[in-house]
């Protein structure tokens, strides 16, 4: 990856909304190659989607997110990537991972009560035939999503001059 | 009843040959104001890497509290030594040519002690950092400066440098990429300097503590040059690479017998470096490397935005390839550095520091730190606009 390119993904990742004209700044390219190169990443897929991450605890809305993570018995000729698609065509399911180790995979629920994940997770993902077991752990509390810590970070105090 | 005293009556005749720090006035104008933006600080807005914060508290859970080797751990000598090896290909051996010191500060004063006889002259190549020339009178030396001119970019010139010694001259102090002005040296520069220092048979200082904020062009280690290691002392530290000012974690690198002497003066003076940041220090340069290049990353597009920013107001800024400064021209505003910061900070509500205090060729210049959030710097930039509008 060229150093440009670098940069432009850095600033971007860090806040979605920088425009154009401030990445030019930031990195002396000019708003018009800036603009061009973002189009370039957006066509090859590099840069997937804008997104915002939002405290909904914080705004009142009462999600409730579990971990499910299930072990699969995979079939003759079809792979992962098979019950992949399956699980995540539902839109309760935020993401779903291939892991190492004891489970295979991973995915991140989200719904309005725990019943319902609950009732999810027994109706539509254990009755898969690929899932041999289930595992469902709620999340009690988000710390830091998405590399945002979520706590409110403590200010240290600084001096304001120094040599 | 017995005899009242003044206190003053009691302090040695040199100390008045120190001047006040010129810094010192900003800090005590700022203290008590609100709302202020600061340009002002010579130290990373980061916080240190969580790793190395980490490394240091397991440690002290260890219960590893006591003193060290007077050279400090020599686990962290031998990091880095490895280290010069790798980045610069010059060798120290890690039992007798480094030391490790409580910041920069404590290796400049033991190395100007260990080699300054009284009378003896060190050149200090200005604008540059505000310790050096105290540090050569406590030492009973005499600082002679020597000002890097804006024309040149603020390098100093070998011929420059020729032909400010004299028979007394000991050593030379040189601190690139540089505080205040953001210079840095190429290697051609530093070569033509290697031949002065054989020519005249001096030592040389150089402070290189911002090594790793580089941007443009390759930093090279003044003692890697051809025949250059026995006649320099390298110091550096993890102050500004790694976000660790508050560790005061340092070292000094020269040949043996250099290292020696200034052992005698560290020994009864300081004994060690605190052990805690010595760990965090050793774990720094294992697994540091990633976050370096990081937040190198970010001042560098800091270092964009403010340069442009500045010009954009008609503040003329020279292009600094280094460390986290910004140093434009203000004396097109008709009036002096002085006065421009004092009246910014008093009516913007923005610290700068005034670029005489670190020399007489600095004046006229401004000292701006981008080692702060891009919305500060942002704001600051609208505010100094609005400063330079409104005069």
């Amino acid at each position: 990856m060229d150093e440009q390119t670098r940069n432009i993904l850095e600033i971007l990742e860090d806040d979605a909304r920088t425009s154009p004209e401030e990445i030019a700044t930031l990195t002396g390219m000019t708003a018009d190659e800036v603009s061009k190169k973002i189009e370039q990443l957006e066509k090859a897929k590099i840069i997937r989607k804008y997104k915002t991450i939002i405290d909904w605890d914080l705004a009142g809305d009462d999600y409730v997110y579990a971990i499910i993570e299930l072990k699969i018995s995979l079939e003759r000729k079809l792979g992962y990537q098979a019950i992949a698609k399956r699980l995540y065509k539902f839109p309760e399911v935020r993401s779903v991972r291939l892991l190492s180790g004891q489970n295979d995979i991973a995915m991140t629920v989200r719904g309005n009560s725990m019943k319902k994940v609950a009732f999810f997770v027994a109706e539509k993902i254990a009755t898969q035939e690929q899932v041999q077991s289930t595992s469902t752990h709620f999340v009690l509390k988000t710390y830091k999503e998405d590399g945002v810590i979520l706590d409110e970070p403590e200010q240290v105090k600084k001096l304001v001059v120094s040599p | 009843m017995r005899t009242q005293c003044k206190p003053s009556q009691f302090i040695a005749n040199s100390m008045q040959k120190i001047p006040p720090s010129g810094i010192r006035k900003f800090f005590d104008m700022v203290s008590d104001s609100e709302d202020v933006i600061s340009l002002g600080v010579g130290e990373p807005d980061y916080v240190t890497p969580w790793h190395i914060r980490e490394a240091c508290i397991h440690s002290i859970e260890r219960g590893e509290t006591s003193y060290t080797s007077n050279y400090g751990l020599l686990e962290l000598r031998e990091e880095l030594s490895k280290h010069y090896t790798r980045r610069h290909n010059v060798y120290y051996e890690p039992e007798t040519e480094i030391l490790v010191t409580t910041g920069v500060s404590e290796g400049l004063d033991l190395a100007i002690r260990a080699i300054v006889n009284p009378g003896d002259e060190v050149i200090v190549v200005q604008p540059s950092y505000v310790a050096y020339v105290p540090s050569i009178i406590f030492a009973g030396g005499v600082p002679v400066t020597l000002g890097a001119r804006p024309e040149n970019d603020f390098k100093i010139t070998a011929d420059e440098i020729r032909a400010a010694i004299t028979n007394k001259t000991k050593a030379i102090i040189i601190n690139y990429p540089n505080n205040p002005t953001g210079a840095t040296m190429d290697r051609s520069d530093l070569e033509a300097i290697a031949d002065v220092i054989v020519e005249h048979d001096i030592l040389m200082i150089s402070d290189e503590v911002y090594e790793r904020l580089t941007y443009e062009g390759t930093h090279t280690c003044f003692s890697s040059l051809e025949g250059m290691r026995d006649r320099t002392i390298l110091l550096n530290g993890f102050s500004k690479a790694y976000a660790m000012t508050g560790f005061r974690m340092a070292y000094a690198l020269a040949p043996k017998e250099i290292i020696d002497a200034m052992m005698l003066i560290h020994q009864y003076t300081m004994l060690c470096a605190p052990i805690t940041a010595q760990v965090g220090a050793i774990e720094a340069l294992r697994n540091g490397e990633e976050e370096v290049e990081k937040m190198a990353r970010e001042y560098n597009r800091r270092r964009k935005l403010i340069v442009s920013g500045l010009n954009n107001i008609g503040l003329d800024c020279f292009n600094p390839r280094g460390a986290f400064y910004a140093f434009p021209a203000i004396s097109s505003t008709g009036l002096s550095a002085d006065e421009f910061a004092e009246r910014l900070l008093t009516e913007y509500k923005v610290v700068t520091i005034p670029g005489n205090i670190f020399g007489d060729t600095g004046d006229g210049f401004l000292r701006c730190a981008y080692a702060a959030s891009r919305e500060d710097i942002k704001e600051a930039l609208e505010r100094i606009g609005n400063f330079v509008d409104g005069l």
